[in-house]
């Protein structure tokens, strides 16, 4: 599996290190529901078969995160941006 | 309905040109309506049904199974069997896997090829030390038994191993003798004939789709086959258990990822036993054929691919010639890979769910075929007694809403590094 990164061009995913689903946002500590909501957060997990939007590391690499947009069934990868800019 | 195999069965049919054996299960339609379901023709599943039927006494029960029964991990996986767990909520329900195992074949009638050959967890440092010592008490607490040896007696076992790397030389190891491997298709084609003697339907090439709703509860299934209607409905899918609680918008703790094992050419016996490096993660046995079986890491990605990559192939290669420099000669036949229900503890789920009729089998790991035949007991147990039993009764699936994680390895929750 290679991983076109924006800045590096298509780099083997050895170079990469991978942290998991992008989708989840840290929720609002202030908020009502705040212990449930962090609890979804940290623990449950769509685990989607198909397109998934993933977050890796490009650690040998440039250095920056990326948002990977990756199909779980043939690990095929259909997109990647930076997280700065994807998650903002 | 098979006969019972014996010596005499064996005869019989040595003099009678060999046919008289019948096929070990029938191939079962579904019926409308069952007592209990069971969702996926795995170990887990054929276990969970036999002994639904055998303990419990309901055999009112259909597995079903998109494939062919022990095409998933199953049949994909290392074949180990071993109970040296530390935590509470683990050690028990493996020892208790453990002593099933050591009846199995008498019980299902079937050569499981349960082989206790020893599986010793080499160490490499004095905290791993300490870490292991801690580790073979917690074993002995629950009934085990685990031996600490040293550097020596090691080189007694396995005269193989790269004793003096310059990094990682090995001083010892955690010994538990009565682990092992069993033969894993042996194991899916036992519990299947065990289960279809006491009326257990087992229905192959028949997916679920979809899920049957009235008044929240769940109470049959929809499947390429047509649908099946059931008071209690288990799932024992292992990796692909998110594919089908998502039609139910049930989000689970855990993530789908790839497993990569190994085989090698065939050797005369080298390796006596299962024997694990410290220092990477890395597993070798010898199976029956003589080929070296091995493998590590998970890949570390999400996955439903059932194959790997190359990373983790030369990752697992560097290990094994750190541990084993004569593997450096060998070719390696075949690799392939499974696909793991990793939970966000490293320990599964045994549980009921908030769904009523829905009970649900998962979060494995890579380490569930060891425990095939305590979690089809316990699944059973749950499904019939509508509760756990104490051996899975940590096993809950809202420990991560109460804290009561089971983290063997203690990193979190963070599934690819379990």
């Amino acid at each position: 599996m290679r991983i076109p990164c924006p800045y590096c061009g298509l780099r083997d995913a050895h170079e990469f290190s991978y942290l998991g689903d992008a989708a989840p946002q840290r929720p609002d500590p202030a908020a009502p529901d705040a212990a449930d909501a962090f609890h979804d957060y940290v623990y449950l997990r769509d685990n989607p078969a198909g397109p998934m939007r993933e977050l890796w590391y490009h650690g040998a690499g440039c250095r920056r995160w990326l948002v990977v947009d990756r199909d779980t069934r043939t690990h095929a990868i259909l997109g990647t941006a930076f997280a700065t800019e994807a998650r903002s | 309905m098979s006969s019972r195999y014996s010596v005499f069965s064996l005869i019989a049919n040595a003099f009678s040109g060999q046919k008289g054996w019948t096929p070990a299960w029938r191939d079962a339609a579904p019926r409308p309506d069952y007592d209990v379901l069971v969702i996926g023709g795995g170990g887990h599943g054929l276990a969970t049904a036999y002994y639904l039927a055998k303990v419990h006494g309901i055999r009112n029960v259909a597995v079903l199974e998109k494939g062919t029964i022990g095409s998933g991990n199953a049949g994909r996986n290392t074949t180990i069997i071993r109970s040296n767990y530390l935590l509470p909520g683990n050690q028990p329900f493996y020892e208790w896997s453990m002593k099933l195992w050591e009846g199995l074949e008498q019980d299902l009638n079937y050569n499981a090829m349960v082989s206790q050959r020893g599986v010793l967890n080499l160490f490499h440092s004095d905290a791993q030390r300490d870490a292991f010592a801690r580790r073979g008490n917690s074993m002995r607490l629950s009934g085990a038994d685990s031996e600490l040896i040293d550097r020596d007696q090691v080189r007694a076992l396995a005269p193989f191993l790269n004793f003096d790397h310059a990094r990682f030389p090995i001083q010892g190891g955690l010994l538990q003798k009565r682990g092992g491997t069993a033969r894993h298709d042996a194991v899916v084609w036992g519990y299947a004939r065990a289960a279809d003697r006491l009326g257990v339907d087992i229905v192959q090439n028949c997916e679920v789709t979809g899920f049957i709703r009235e008044n929240g509860a769940v109470v049959g299934v929809e499947t390429t086959r047509g649908p099946v209607r059931a008071r209690k409905i288990g799932l024992a899918v292992a990796g692909s258990t998110s594919r089908l609680t998502r039609l139910l918008d049930l989000r689970l703790p855990i993530e789908s990822h790839v497993l990569t094992a190994f085989v090698s050419e065939g050797l005369k016996p080298v390796v006596p036993g299962v024997v694990t490096f410290g220092m990477g993660h890395f597993y070798v046995s010898q199976s029956d054929k003589g080929g070296l079986v091995f493998g590590g890491d998970i890949d570390g990605y999400n996955s439903y691919a059932q194959r790997g990559n190359l990373p983790v192939v030369e990752d697992v290669c560097e290990a094994a010639m750190a541990l084993m420099p004569q593997l450096g000669r060998l070719r390696v036949l075949r690799s392939w890979a499974g696909l793991m229900d990793m939970s966000m503890d490293g320990s599964p789920i045994i549980d009921r769910t908030p769904i009523p009729g829905l009970y649900l089998n998962c979060g494995w790991n890579y380490g569930g075929f060891k425990a095939t035949p305590a979690s089809g007991w316990c699944f059973a147990w749950t499904l019939a007694q509508d509760a756990p039993h104490a051996l899975n009764a940590a096993y809950r699936l809202d420990r991560s809403r109460t804290g009561h994680m089971i983290d063997e390895k203690g990193v979190g929750a963070q599934p690819n590094l379990h």
